[in-house]
């Protein structure tokens, strides 16, 4: 065990939740670690050690990674949105009013995951111009553990969440 | 108008969940925090011949590394099981010594033998790995059946032969004369499988010694925070209670896993007094699996006797009980109390006998996973009824009704009461939303497409809200299992509800504030829920066992009835009304067919002014009450899961999963529905995924999520959900429990819809598809290979 090891620091500039952020951090941190306990935006969860459960989903350049199996050196530069940042002020963003409108939480643990994760697949179903049916969610959920709602609520709240969210980009066009 | 019982409202709490906002136990950092990482046992079995800390010692950032023998010479007490079995003979339960960490001897892979306290949790685990410990090993044994066995080694010294307790309910010969006399016999060897509890949040904890006040803080990811603080206090010796504050803030799920306090939450305060620091330790999914009390893990024979009718007339259980290493909590309750006194299950059985005998083996130590018993009782009754309505060549859903109690209060052999219900009607709902009529139009479609259509039933019932204490203190319970509620109302009128039970899921924040709001005819919003904290709530037992329904509420109902009778004198004298007129609707308070009127909220500073109150009234309108059920309450219903499996891979798609439960007064039905799924989930994961191994030496095979199958979104299906609802009789609301029931009725509906699609009952959960594709090459025609 090496007693006397090398600690590695490095400085790493983020953009999380649209503020520049700046820190030193070893080079063995990990984005998790960089989020909840640097800039102590806990909303990222920690349910497991392999890179299964998905409590930690957040957005790295608008795509949808395990923040726990990423190293913070690794992402300088990047633009990194939390569960923190995806409602407009006081405005929800759909997926998080249609986890409400749904009961698709309960004990909220794996709630931040599931809705970033949520909102990522209809992003990109609606890029590539798919239906996200019920059956797709399912499968794009492979990656999210929930303990508590049995799913039925959530594939429920990210459907709705879809239309809305769709309706809500034809209107943008 | 109205956000009171039954009304469709969504959860107060869900924003600061939706939004990250949610506060956990690893959330939460003090100033002067420093990290603990436990150094572990890596064998089944062993004695500790020396611990040599000073590699670790010595590594910049170390603050202390501490042991066991530290840990009992500050008289740090052993963990205890707070619910004395005694075995048949009259002896008492054979409990081995249980010391947070370990000092002569480890018993499971996982057992903790030290602790380094360091600056940072990376730290800490490194250095938790410099620690070298000394180790003989010894032979182990996993398997209670294994343990059993004359030569096994011996785990407790004062436990010969790994026997816990030797316990039997009912009577023996009567049951044997029963059997011996019966048409039908059905046999069965049934294993219920062992589990991993998993909430998502894993375990943590941060302890804090303030040494000016000699006081403890804390924070803890518990079901009941008052039952550990006492358990802290009275048996551990950590602190006495009027100095130990424990806190369990927002919860992750719990599942049972978190009701019982460990060694880690122990060591972490212990820690903070001997280092000056605040103590945080989270436990990751890895030591989740090593160190959360596992649940299940029964091995069963049973025999069940019907006469010519097809009424049953004995039924006879023996089964064999893992415990794992040590005697967790409430461990002894679960095979016997809340197992073998509910095996009359929905039927008319005049003669029961079951034994159960508990036995400690190398693994994790079992207690009370959701459910607690009640699903290994119904998974051995409703796989025996499907298998004896298959072998009378009956239609499993007769078989049952020529069985089902119809009359209540019915006393079952086992020591239960039931007080109501309507189990033919909980299965007429099950059949008809299940569409059990097209059914074969179903099979014969699938058949067409090369699959196997199942259909499988099973009707369960459970007991929850465990009382009166009375009772189960006769039963050898060391805590009594009444709740407490306190109703303070504010000069303003707004409400705080300080509650003993505790919100880790369930929604209490929207449920109870819902019962608040129909009484007291105000918004849900103007009613806060606390709970969760030993320093604002006098006191509580906590969230387990679907209880917070029927022993919580209750409990807050009988204390606004005492604010109700306050709040009606007020209103009678101010308004020179009588009391019996006073009346409490649209947000006033009001002689009933006049005009006049108090607004509520006038009451409430009518009460705190204290200016013009009836002679002799105290100021003030705070009101508090405990709350002791009279009986169980016992939830009940027909659940029904048709399931399609592909014969060549053995791969099983449940099509459809139809619950009809009878759970008393609805509250809240989306979060009773809602605990519906999750339950059924449970218990699907149960039947068809999960399943804790260990090797024959006690190695830990499922120790992570790469190992051990969570359901997954893509292994359920959307549930079909009914309500036949019997109100209960004995508690003000008439509320029976949810929480448990998916858990305990979906396995055995899940299973017996597999063999009924396979056509061989050869099958144990998990039925993994391999285990289905290996139990139909019994069945189907042997290819000739030669």
């Amino acid at each position: 065990m090496p007693a006397d090891r090398e600690e590695i620091m490095s400085t790493v500039k983020m953009t999380v939740n649209g503020k520049s952020v700046s820190r030193e951090v070893e080079d063995t941190t990990l984005l998790t670690e960089f989020l909840r306990e640097d800039l102590r935006l806990t909303g990222t969860h920690v349910g497991c050690d392999t890179s299964q459960c998905g409590a930690c989903v957040v957005h790295v350049n608008g795509r949808a990674i395990k923040s726990c199996t990423a190293l913070a050196v690794a992402l300088d530069g990047a633009e990194v949105t939390t569960i923190e940042g995806i409602a407009d002020g006081q405005n929800l963003h759909p997926m998080q009013a249609a986890f409400k409108a749904n009961h698709g939480l309960q004990c909220g643990f794996c709630t931040p995951g599931m809705i970033m994760s949520g909102i990522d697949m209809v992003n990109r179903y609606q890029a590539e111009g798919k239906a996200l049916t019920t059956e797709a969610i399912r499968d794009e959920l492979e990656g999210n553990i929930c303990r508590c709602t049995g799913y039925h609520n959530i594939v429920k709240a990210i459907e709705e969440a879809a239309g809305e969210m769709s309706g809500m980009a034809k209107a943008a066009e | 108008m109205s956000e009171g019982i039954g009304a469709r409202v969504t959860r107060k709490e869900d924003k600061r969940f939706i939004t990250g906002k949610g506060k956990y136990t690893d959330d939460i950092r003090m100033e002067n925090q420093a990290y603990a990482a436990f150094v572990r046992s890596p064998h089944a079995h062993a004695t500790v011949k020396s611990i040599d800390a000073s590699a670790a010692e010595a590594m910049e950032g170390v603050i202390e590394v501490l042991n066991g023998a530290q840990l009992t010479g500050d008289e740090i007490g052993n963990i205890i099981c707070g619910w004395a079995i005694t075995s048949k003979d009259g002896s008492p339960m054979n409990m081995g010594a249980w010391s947070a960490l370990a000092t002569e001897k480890v018993r499971y892979v996982g057992d903790a033998v030290a602790v380094v306290i360091a600056e940072t949790q990376a730290l800490a685990r490194l250095a938790a790995e410099a620690v070298e410990v000394e180790y003989d090993e010894l032979p182990a044994v996993a398997f209670a059946d294994k343990a059993l066995e004359g030569g096994a080694p011996e785990i407790h010294d004062n436990a010969p032969g790994n026997l816990i307790y030797d316990w039997e309910i009912g009577e023996e010969a009567a049951t044997d004369a029963a059997l011996a006399g019966a048409a039908h016999v059905t046999e069965m060897e049934i294993t219920n499988n062992r589990l991993s509890p998993n909430p998502m949040e894993p375990r943590s904890a941060v302890a804090t010694y303030d040494e000016s006040e000699e006081h403890y803080t804390l924070y803890t990811t518990s079901q009941n925070p008052h039952v550990a603080r006492l358990v802290l206090s009275a048996f551990y010796n950590v602190a006495p209670e009027h100095k130990l504050r424990v806190i369990a803030p927002d919860v992750g799920g719990g599942f049972g896993s978190k009701i019982y306090i460990y060694p880690e939450e122990i060591t972490c305060l212990w820690a903070s007094m001997r280092t000056g620091r605040s103590v945080k330790w989270t436990s990751d999914r890895s030591e989740a699996f090593m160190t959360d009390a596992h649940g299940r893990d029964h091995v069963s024979t049973a025999k069940m006797g019907f006469d010519a009718d097809g009424k049953i007339v004995g039924f006879k259980v023996d089964t064999i009980a893992n415990f794992g290493a040590y005697m967790s909590l409430f461990s002894s309750a679960v095979p016997t109390y809340l197992y073998a006194t509910l095996l009359s299950g929905q039927y008319n059985i005049s003669n029961i006998h079951c034994n159960v005998r508990a036995v400690y083996t190398n693994t994790v130590p079992i207690d009370a996973y959701r459910g607690a018993g009640r699903p290994e009782a119904c998974y051995a009754i409703e796989r025996m009824m499907e298998t004896a309505a298959r072998e009378l060549n009956m239609d499993p859903g007769e078989l049952r009704r020529r069985n089902f109690i119809g009359e209540f209060p019915h006393e079952t052999p086992v020591i239960m009461t039931y007080d109501a219900g309507d189990f033919d009607g909980n299965l007429d709902k099950a059949l008809a939303a299940a569409d059990v009529s097209g059914f074969a139009a179903r099979k014969a479609e699938a058949a067409s497409r090369g699959k196997l259509r199942g259909l499988g039933y099973s009707c369960y019932i459970e007991a929850c809200g465990i009382a009166p204490s009375a009772a189960v203190g006769s039963l050898g319970a060391g805590v009594g299992l009444w709740e407490s509620a306190e109703v303070r109302v504010n000069p303003v009128g707004t409400i705080e509800i300080l509650t003993g039970s505790h919100s880790h899921g369930q929604g209490h924040e929207t449920t109870f504030a819902q019962i608040v709001a129909e009484r007291f005819s105000i918004p849900i919003d103007n009613v806060q829920i606390v709970h969760g904290d030993t320093d604002k709530v006098q006191f509580g037992m906590g969230t387990y066992g679907s209880r917070s329904g029927a022993v919580g509420m209750s409990a807050i109902v009988k204390a606004m009835d005492k604010v109700e009778a306050k709040v009606k004198k007020i209103a009678a004298h101010t308004l020179e009304a009588s009391e019996d007129d006073i009346v409490i609707e649209g947000g006033e308070v009001k002689v009933a067919g006049t005009d006049k009127a108090m607004g509520w909220h006038e009451v409430g500073l009518a009460a705190y002014t204290g200016h013009n109150l009836p002679d002799g009234m105290e100021p003030g309108l705070k009101e508090g009450a405990f709350y002791d059920p009279v009986n169980f309450t016992f939830p009940a219903g027909a659940y029904i899961c048709e399931v399609e499996v592909d014969p060549d891979t053995g791969v099983t798609e449940i099509v459809q999963f139809t619950a009809a439960d009878d759970f008393g007064t609805i509250i809240t039905q989306m979060i009773v529905e809602s605990q519906v799924h999750g339950g059924v989930a449970q218990g699907i994961g149960q039947a068809m995924l999960e399943q804790v191994v260990y090797d024959d030496d006690g190695q830990l095979i499922t120790g992570s999520y790469m190992d051990y199958t969570m359901p997954r979104a893509d292994d359920v299906p959307f549930y079909t959900i009914e309500h036949n609802t019997t109100v209960c009789p004995n508690n003000p609301l008439g509320i029976k429990g949810c929480g448990e029931a998916g858990a305990i009725g979906a396995p055995p509906a899940v299973i017996n819809a597999i063999t009924d699609a396979i056509g061989t009952n050869d099958l144990q959960m998990p039925a993994t598809p391999q285990a289905v594709w290996t139990a139909l090459q019994s069945v189907q025609t042997p290819m000739a290979a030669e």
